[in-house]
């Protein structure tokens, strides 16, 4: 039998790794690819929380249907500013994107 | 060590092996195609959770959609000298210091938890949970609302996409 605490740790390991990729990366697709690793390291706990938890119940999956929403829905506009940052300024790197700075 | 162990072992090298490849990529078609490889894996620890239609609905989502929108997006916009630039900012040594110690503090204050170490108890996970997840999603006594306000906000979320990567016409300008 798999203990729980081996699918905390491998969550907690691939949120750390999306943490950086979010935090170091200068390309903001690559910033969107580590948000992506963040919500599957998210949804990972949560099914593991339901399966050793609370297995009767579905909560926890009504969870994971809205992280997948809202992931969806995420990439869809996080790629469309990016096409149309990309149109104006002819770059997807987000240290170069300094429209806003004073 | 049981075989279902290794089996895990090997889904979670599969996963942190390509996740860490994503993030540290320079071309990202290759970082892309690693984070499919990472979803997969993520696929196959939801099957050893026995969360089978999950696993089902990240490969269609995930592996079918998104990673497929990511690479048309990376095709889009790739600029000819991005290759040659360096990927990580300034600031990466800091950044790399603050994910572990982030994961490292995640687990450690997690292992003080009683119920760290517990094993999965005998339940159905099959037909019976899927029946249940439908009826209480769309169900005015369960979810029925947020599942409401979920597609909307999908459907608000597709307008403004449209709308923000349509080219901006002469006139407007």
């Amino acid at each position: 039998m798999i203990p729980l605490s081996w699918y905390l740790i491998l969550a907690a390991l691939l949120f750390g790794i999306g943490l950086f990729g979010v935090l170091a990366r200068k390309n903001v697709i690559a910033i969107l690819l580590g948000i992506e690793l963040m919500l599957n390291a998210v949804n990972i706990n949560l099914l593991a929380f339901w399966r050793y938890l609370t297995p009767g119940d579905v909560t926890a999956q009504i969870f994971t249907v809205m992280v997948f929403v809202v992931a969806a829905a995420e990439v869809a506009v996080g790629l469309a500013l990016v096409i149309s940052v990309w149109r104006k300024r002819d770059t997807a790197y987000a240290d170069e994107l300094d429209m806003l700075k004073w | 060590m049981e075989p279902i162990q290794i089996v895990f072992l090997i889904g979670a090298a599969l996963v942190l092996g390509s996740a860490v490849m994503v993030v540290t990529r320079r071309n990202l078609i290759h970082a892309a195609l690693f984070l499919i490889l990472t979803l997969s894996g993520v696929a196959m620890i939801f099957v050893l959770l026995e969360a089978f239609y999950w696993a089902v609905i990240q490969v269609v989502v995930y592996i079918g959609a998104i990673a497929i929108l990511i690479i048309m997006a990376i095709m889009v916009t790739r600029n000819v000298t991005g290759d040659t630039v360096k990927p990580f900012n300034n600031m990466a040594v800091w950044a790399a210091m603050l994910s572990v110690v982030a994961s490292g503090s995640l687990i450690w204050a997690l292992s003080y938890w009683p119920a760290f170490d517990q094993t999965a108890p005998v339940a159905d996970t099959g037909e019976y949970v899927i029946r249940l997840l439908g009826l209480e999603l769309f169900s005015a006594e369960g979810y029925l609302i947020p599942t409401m306000i979920a597609s909307v906000l999908l459907l608000a979320a597709l307008i403004a996409a449209i709308k923000s990567a349509f080219p901006i016409s002469q006139e407007e300008e």
